[in-house]
């Protein structure tokens, strides 16, 4: 299968791949897929407690070059956004950005998964309820 | 200077650093999927597409003579290689065709002997799904499932006979070695057991002919499928043995039309085919032994230089009985497909097919009772006459790079390496 210079580009060079302090109020972290299905995705964020803003961004994932492409562009995009921004962020923008065919679609949902389940886990910490920014990631 | 070219997709990078002697980008290695032709059967083939180009069932002129005396020295060709007699081999159109007939043309033609057939859960799909279709004819097909080294259990096999009955077992087939795995089955054993029960034995032997020695007489083989497209022959083209003598089997016809090949498979002879099967099988039968030696060696080589440099990895099938050109391999917490595109100048096959929303991996690895998430990380490596060590030397390093890469990426090495165990995680599958 050909994949897109973009998937190309983000399996040569990553962006974003590593690890936060999980243990940190400031963090979340999302671990999405399982390995049975060949996709895990984990995607951390940490947050300013002032502004809401997700300050820093990293992820690591076992997957195919798509799924490690979907990641990586999830990290990038996440970073310098609100929360509420960031779960404005879907898997068909990710779909378009890496011009994933059809059968990668997963990959771009898991994703999305990871930066919702990321975002959860520091509400969860930080008692933030879980509808809020919800409106907007209705769209 | 990084020169880039693009090969059906796929974007090659030559570095700037010039490649050690004897390696040529992309290496071809994945010769249980198909073999290079060898360029001494492509000029023993040429002339049948030239002026050579008489019908071997052609009887009244020179031009079907010529074709046919072609035809007749393949048969002696093939014959000699599995221990076998001219008479006892029909062409086919390759080793599909060749399990079809064997499979389909058995049970047709003994349905008033018995109703069942044995198989095994590892067997190519040109097998499966042929007993599949019989399935649904009403036959009964018992599948075993292979042992954690990939063999199967004489013991099983056994006890799956039936010897009274309507549902009498007529049929048992069972590869010679897997395409996958490489691991050799008991081959001599199971037609053993299977003439001491009056049961015909099938084997599809496409990946040990020419490879190892093979003799349908010490063997004990009825009848058995081989193709010329993996002993370094033309695609297209491939033989069915069909046992004469102690018992002679009979095989219901699956194309009519003609009564070529003795009436068995009609159909115009692919004459330039056969006499490239022919000559690959000749080639084989002198050369085999050598470089079955070599290519032993040199996967030897390319697995030690893996285990010595990576962790969690792990050799599939066992080693013990194996076709000297194969190793699988899973590299752990890796998947396979990401793994193949770090290596795009490096032909090789994954367990794993990130392709489908269902992401299903090898159905052979997964019989063998490894883990999906083992199957997924799974190479299969198939090393051929064309392989050199400054190849292996080239796919060991580089593949090494990849893994250690990737394995920085992976959660699960991580977590792993930090002492998680990942079987108490609640993953949700997706």
């Amino acid at each position: 299968m050909a994949y897109s210079d973009k998937v190309v580009d983000h399996y040569e060079n990553p962006r974003n791949v590593g690890t936060l302090d999980k243990s940190s109020t400031e963090v979340g972290t999302g671990l999405v897929g399982a390995p049975e299905c060949g996709d895990v995705m984990r995607l951390q964020i940490r947050v300013n407690p002032e502004t809401n803003v997700i300050e820093d961004a990293k992820f690591k994932t076992f997957g195919c070059g798509s799924a490690i492409a979907s990641s990586s562009l999830a990290t990038e995009w996440v970073k310098g956004k609100t929360i509420s921004e960031a779960l404005a962020i879907t898997n068909t923008d990710i779909v378009k950005e890496l011009a994933l065919p059809p059968v990668k679609i997963h990959c771009s949902v898991l994703a999305e998964d990871a930066i919702r389940a990321a975002i959860g886990d520091w509400k969860k910490k930080n008692n933030v309820a879980e509808t809020e920014g919800a409106a907007v990631a209705a769209h | 200077m990084s020169n880039e070219m693009s090969n059906n997709g796929v974007v090659v990078t030559e570095s700037a650093t010039p490649l050690p002697e004897g390696v040529h980008l992309p290496i071809y290695m994945d010769n249980h999927a198909t073999t290079p032709m060898d360029p001494r059967v492509l000029e023993v083939m040429l002339p049948y597409f030239g002026t050579k180009f008489g019908n071997a069932a052609s009887r009244n002129h020179a031009f079907g003579w010529e074709a046919e005396q072609a035809v007749e020295k393949a048969r002696e060709q093939v014959a000699k290689l599995i221990g076998a007699t001219a008479k006892e081999i029909i062409f086919t159109s390759g080793a599909t065709e060749s399990n079809n007939l064997a499979i389909k043309g058995i049970a047709e033609m003994y349905r008033e002997r018995g109703n069942h057939i044995i198989t095994q859960a590892t067997e190519h799909k040109a097998v499966l799904d042929t007993c599949k279709k019989l399935e649904k004819q009403g036959y009964r097909v018992t599948y075993l499932q292979p042992q954690p080294d990939g063999l199967i259990s004489l013991k099983e096999l056994e006890e799956a006979m039936v010897t009274e009955g309507p549902d009498k077992t007529i049929l048992v087939t069972i590869m010679y070695a897997n395409n996958e795995i490489g691991v050799i089955q008991p081959i001599a054993e199971i037609g053993k057991l299977c003439h001491a029960k009056g049961i015909l034995f099938h084997t599809d032997a496409v990946q040990a002919v020419g490879k190892i020695p093979v003799d349908v007489q010490k063997d004990n083989i009825d009848v058995l499928s081989l193709t010329a497209h993996k002993i370094y022959g033309p695609k297209g083209v491939g033989a069915l043995y069909v046992r004469r003598r102690n018992p002679r089997v009979q095989i219901s016809e699956q194309i009519n039309g003609g009564g070529h090949e003795r009436g068995m498979r009609s159909g115009t002879l692919n004459v330039p085919g056969i006499v490239g099967l022919g000559a690959a099988a000749e080639i084989c039968m002198n050369e085999m032994e050598a470089e079955g030696k070599r290519e032993a060696e040199l996967r030897d080589y390319l697995k030690a230089k893996l285990e010595a440099a990576l962790d969690y990895v792990q050799v599939n099938g066992t080693m013990e009985h194996h076709l000297p050109g194969n190793l699988n391999m899973s590299f752990v917490y890796v998947e396979g497909e990401s793994l193949l595109m770090g290596i795009n100048d490096i032909a090789v096959s994954s367990g794993s097919a990130c392709t489908s929303a269902t992401l299903e991996p090898s159905y052979v690895l997964k019989a063998l009772g490894l883990g999906d998430e083992v199957a997924h990380s799974s190479i299969r490596f198939g090393l051929g006459r064309f392989n050199n060590k400054a190849e292996v030397d080239y796919v060991s390093d580089k593949l090494i790079d990849v893994v250690l890469k990737l394995r920085e990426l992976s959660p699960l090495y991580e977590m792993v390496k930090e002492g998680i165990d990942l079987t108490k995680i609640e993953w949700a599958a997706h």
